[in-house]
């Protein structure tokens, strides 16, 4: 089983979520030039600072030609992870509903934060406990839909970082195949420097895949 | 610019006898860019003055020692094949006029030294001095800004922060410090000299476009006192884009990866002139470069502009002919313009061409060699250079009342407020986050589900900045000794050993015999404690003229050091942990009040004496405490630091949210201090055998016994809420 | 021709920079402010004004949650 991770010039954890996803499967990072998705099972578009955040977050991110790709896999049901500026990508690309808006603090947010996984039939958290420790940073992680979301990750009470609506971490589109989180679950997959909780949601992916294998 | 009456060579801060040598030395009158470009390099910032004479009593050599002083960063082996390159850098003057872009813009050139001698940054610390935040809006608008500035720059490059320090005396208000640090890691035969080699070959300028950006600014501002009319000043700050130099650096770093590059030297102070000339010294050649080839910003550059502008993000290499294709294609891939601007040649000669046609001509050993050195002439301080505060405590208040207050209070109060800022996980090493641990821990392997298998150690390293105002303006020489045995001691406490350690003083005006005295001694002490601990100086950075109307700044040096531990799993933390766990204390320990925090509240100016040290006591300590955390004896160990051991009891609690009972060693002073030469450990009775034990983890309170019992989660969140209750 | 593109949040979405900056004129003396939003600008030449709504709706803009004004001929 194979990810594939997406490097835009300005992405930071992108080698970090290389290195979580060849935990479970295979990982490479594929070019934000390439349209070549090189028969990925799974993309995960990471967290950082795409494109300098410029305009707005993942604004000129989602023009990118790997990101045809990525639309047109999605669209053909493929999953998608997107993390931190990846979700912000995924939104401004209309592969996911709602935007992120500055964080109400206006001010850079680093926290270890626990989460509510309340929805856990989805590939991404079907192997995932009922609670999640995973590390937040981020400057806009506000989320924010003026239509129903298909929520799929809420800060505990009293973790929300950044004000975001209904407590919202994470979402899933409508034919929960595309998924957005802004904490950081790549930087939960080893004890030594974290929680090990984030290793549970590339397990759910990989364990998405297979099943998909074995019934095709 | 002031009145025609000066001659142009004063107004760029060049004294007349400079101006002399400079004529004697071309034979001839400089023209407008040759002059520009001698009094940039030339400027205490970057000739070093006043400092390089005494700079060379730093002991420099050691086993670990790959790069000494000299390159753009220092580098110490760590085993493995692997190195770390480490310097720390100031960039106080052009802070306090811009806090955010200067405090950014210092960020981003110490992270360019570290990528420029080929190492990938993997680490940012930063060491930040103001005025008192109570009672100055000014030093609260600079905190803020600096740490947005370093948040911004630090975050978007995707390199952690993770470690630093904090300290607010109402000397600084006129003359914040910002002393930012990076750390970098390297396979040895990726580290890269700047020395440019090869006559012949092509000089490629690469990164942002030139603009007039900083035209007169960090090299001069750092040689003049701040005055009135700072306002002025303001448009010689220089803005940072972090974007720009994220791509850079990948940039950089493949052109070595793949072997493309004789040599690379980044810009920074006195940009391409003191680039070009530093590469061509080293290497014992001459430069031509035609400032007409250099891709401007702005229109209408003149010659000197172009050769002195601090624009930021660009990068000079060096390249064989046959290989600028290829290095220009690399550029190209990561979006970095890219230009041949000159070549190497066989004169000593730095030319500079218009669109071909010479401007200016300058040996390269006069600008970079025979600026003079200047000697110190030091005489003590005849008078007090610094006053006591309000007291904020009375001096006959009761032990809670003044453990209460010290832990409030800004200089030991919880930093989360500001380093939940920032990043300090990206690159997936860090195995100790800020307050976790005396020093930052970062695994050196890359973390993979085979790492660490069986058992197997997972090397790591350690990185502590330490600085003091205070405790130095008592004794400079035993403050500045001070200051390195707590840098050691606190990578003592997660296990490591120290390989090099890089300094940054921070200074008055040199040319007042007082501050000269300072400096010197300052130095004698910072050289002694170097050869006790056996910890080199692998490089560093010297800021000087740190002075207002109301006199210098206490003296500061600042302390960034590296070391190596064997196993990232066994690494140290502050925390109790267990109930029925033993406490010990080791070390020589001999607290005293002059110079410390309880008498900084008392309303003390920082006189008397500092404790005399038993360096093979300090040495015995330290080498206690790292086998006892390497051998996981100990379960915690903290080095007790500001505020004596009360405070340092009290931090071990709150850190391990678990309380304590104590009985200190009779006459002992819980508020004095003596820093680098104890500690706090706790472990079970079994693993503490033979030490002096004062007592147990346990319960809910911090009870020293017939002194002090508050409750934890009352000292927990009075020591959470200090800075945050001063920055809302 | 010269256009401007004037890019503010929509109304009912929380705006803290504009609350943190209606909070800090008073304390700066300035009285008798409110409503303040902060936005963006983006000045441009164009050939053809035509195409300026598409592009605040594709790029300058994020229509979900910012209004957008065009002035040409700025």
């Amino acid at each position: 089983m194979k990810f594939g991770v997406i490097r835009f010039p300005g992405t930071c954890d992108d080698v970090d979520a290389q290195l979580a996803a060849a935990r479970v499967g295979e990982a490479e990072l594929l070019w934000h030039g390439d349209r070549d998705l090189k028969g990925v099972d799974a993309v995960v578009v990471p967290g950082g600072f795409s494109y300098g955040d410029y305009l707005r977050a993942g604004a000129i991110a989602r023009f990118a030609p790997v990101m045809e790709s990525v639309i047109e896999f999605a669209n053909d049901g493929g999953l998608v992870l997107g993390i931190c500026n990846g979700f912000q990508i995924l939104c401004e690309a209309g592969l996911l509903p709602g935007a992120l808006l500055d964080n109400e603090s206006l001010k850079f947010v680093f926290r270890q934060v626990q989460m509510d996984v309340v929805d856990r039939n989805t590939p991404f958290t079907r192997n995932c406990p009922p609670t999640l420790s995973i590390p937040v940073k981020h400057m806009s992680g506000r989320y924010y839909s003026p239509e129903p979301v298909q929520v799929v990750l809420r800060y505990a009470a009293g973790h929300n970082p950044n004000g975001s609506q209904d407590d919202i971490a994470g979402v899933v589109n409508i034919a929960g195949n595309v998924f957005g989180l802004m904490p950081h679950p790549e930087h939960a997959v080893d004890p030594l420097t974290g929680s090990e909780d984030g290793l549970t949601i590339f397990e759910s992916i990989r364990a998405a895949v297979d099943e998909r294998v074995r019934v095709a | 610019m002031s009145a025609g009456a000066q001659p142009k060579h004063r107004e760029l801060g060049l004294t007349d006898h400079e101006y002399d040598l400079i004529v004697t030395g071309l034979g001839r009158e400089p023209v407008d860019v040759e002059l520009a470009m001698l009094s940039l390099m030339w400027s205490e910032h970057c000739a070093y003055k006043h400092s390089k004479k005494l700079l060379r009593r730093l002991p420099t050599e050691g086993e670990h020692v790959l790069v000494g002083p000299g390159e753009n960063a220092g580098a110490v082996d760590v085993g493995d094949g692997l190195a770390i390159a480490f310097k720390v850098e100031s960039h106080n003057h052009p802070s306090a006029v811009e806090p955010f872009q200067g405090a950014a813009t210092g960020v981003g050139g110490i992270l360019r030294d570290v990528f420029a001698v080929g190492a990938r940054p993997i680490a940012v610390l930063d060491s930040l001095r103001f005025g008192e935040p109570a009672t100055s809006q000014r030093s609260r608008y600079l905190l803020e800004h600096a740490v947005a500035g370093i948040g911004h720059y630090g975050n978007s490059i995707g390199v952690p922060t993770i470690g630093g320090e904090i300290y607010f005396e109402p000397s600084y208000e006129q003359n914040c410090l910002i002393n930012a640090m990076a750390v970098g890691l390297a396979p040895h035969d990726r580290l890269t000299s700047a020395a440019a080699a090869g006559v012949g070959n092509v000089v490629v300028l690469f990164g942002a476009l030139t603009g007039r950006d900083g035209i007169g600014g960090a090299s001069v501002l750092a040689s003049a006192e701040l005055g009135e009319g700072d306002e002025a000043k303001r448009p010689t700050v220089q803005i940072g884009d972090p974007f720009t130099e994220k791509k850079l650096m990948e940039c950089s770093l493949e052109l070595l990866d793949r072997g493309l590059l004789a040599a690379l030297q980044d810009l920074g102070a006195a940009g391409l002139t003191s680039s070009a000339s530093e590469m061509a010294s080293k290497g014992g050649v001459g430069l031509d470069i035609d400032v007409g080839r250099v891709p401007l910003r702005e229109a209408d550059m003149e010659p000197f502009e172009i050769m002195v502008s601090e624009s930021q993000e660009r990068m000079l290499c060096v390249v064989e002919p046959g290989r600028v294709p290829e290095v220009l294609s690399v550029c190209e891939k990561w979006e970095v313009p890219a230009t041949a601007i000159g070549e190497v040649t066989d004169t000593h000669s730095f030319r500079i061409f218009k669109d071909g046609e010479l401007v200016g001509e300058l040996p390269v050993p006069l600008l970079v060699d025979d600026c003079p050195l200047y000697d110190l002439e030091p005489e003590p301080p005849t008078v007090p250079l610094y006053v006591g505060g309000e007291q904020q405590v009375a001096t006959d208040a009761d032990p809670v009342t003044i453990l209460r207050a010290l832990l409030a209070s800004p200089n030991i109060t919880s930093r989360r407020v500001v380093f939940e800022q920032y990043d300090s996980i990206v690159q997936s090493r860090t195995v100790r986050r800020p307050e976790q641990a005396d020093a930052a821990v970062l695994a050196l392997p890359v973390l993979s589900v085979a790492t660490g298998a069986g058992g197997a150690p997972i090397p790591a390293i350690a990185v502590s900045i330490d600085g003091n105002g205070r405790r130095v303006a008592v004794d400079p020489r035993a403050g500045a000794a001070e200051v390195v045995y707590e840098c050691a001691a606190n990578l003592a406490c997660v296990g490591a050993e120290p390989l090099g350690l890089t300094n940054c003083l921070n200074f008055g005006n040199p040319e007042k015999p007082h501050v000269a005295w300072q400096l010197s001694e300052a130095v004698d002490g910072l050289a002694q404690a170097c050869r006790d601990l056996e910890v080199p100086v692998v490089g560093g950075n010297v800021s000087l003229y740190n002075e207002s109307p109301d006199g210098p700044i206490l003296p500061t040096p600042v302390i960034g050091m590296v070391g190596k531990l064997p196993d990232a799993r066994r690494a140290g933390q502050i925390g109790f942990a267990n109930a029925g766990d033993r406490i010990a204390l080791i070390g020589e320990f001999h607290p005293s009040r002059d110079g410390s925090e309880v008498a900084k509240l008392h309303g003390s100016a920082p006189a008397g004496a500092l404790p005399a040290k038993d360096v093979s006591a300090i040495r015995v300590a330290h080498s206690r405490v790292r086998e006892g955390v390497r051998a996981k004896d100990f379960v915690s160990a903290h080095d007790i630091a500001e505020g004596g051991i009360a405070v340092a009891l009290a931090e071990c609690c709150i850190a391990g949210g678990v309380g304590a009972v104590i009985r200190l060693p009779e006459g002992l002073d819980p508020f004095g201090e003596d820093l680098g030469t104890a500690f706090i450990v706790s472990g079970t009775t079994e693993a503490l055998a033979g030490l002096p034990i004062i007592g147990a983890v346990g319960g809910r309170d911090l009870i020293i016994t017939d002194l002090l019992e508050v409750p934890i989660s009352e000292v927990s969140a009075l020591h959470a809420g200090g800075l945050s209750a001063l920055l809302s | 021709m010269r256009a401007r593109v004037l890019i503010r949040p929509k109304a009912g979405i929380l705006d803290p920079q504009g609350q943190a900056v209606e909070r800090a004129l008073p304390a700066l003396g300035f009285s008798g402010v409110s409503a303040v939003h902060v936005g963006r600008l983006v000045e441009l030449d164009v050939d053809d004004a035509t195409q300026l709504p598409s592009m605040c709706e594709r790029l300058l803009a994020n229509p979900l949650v910012e209004d957008y004004e065009i002035i040409e001929n700025a």
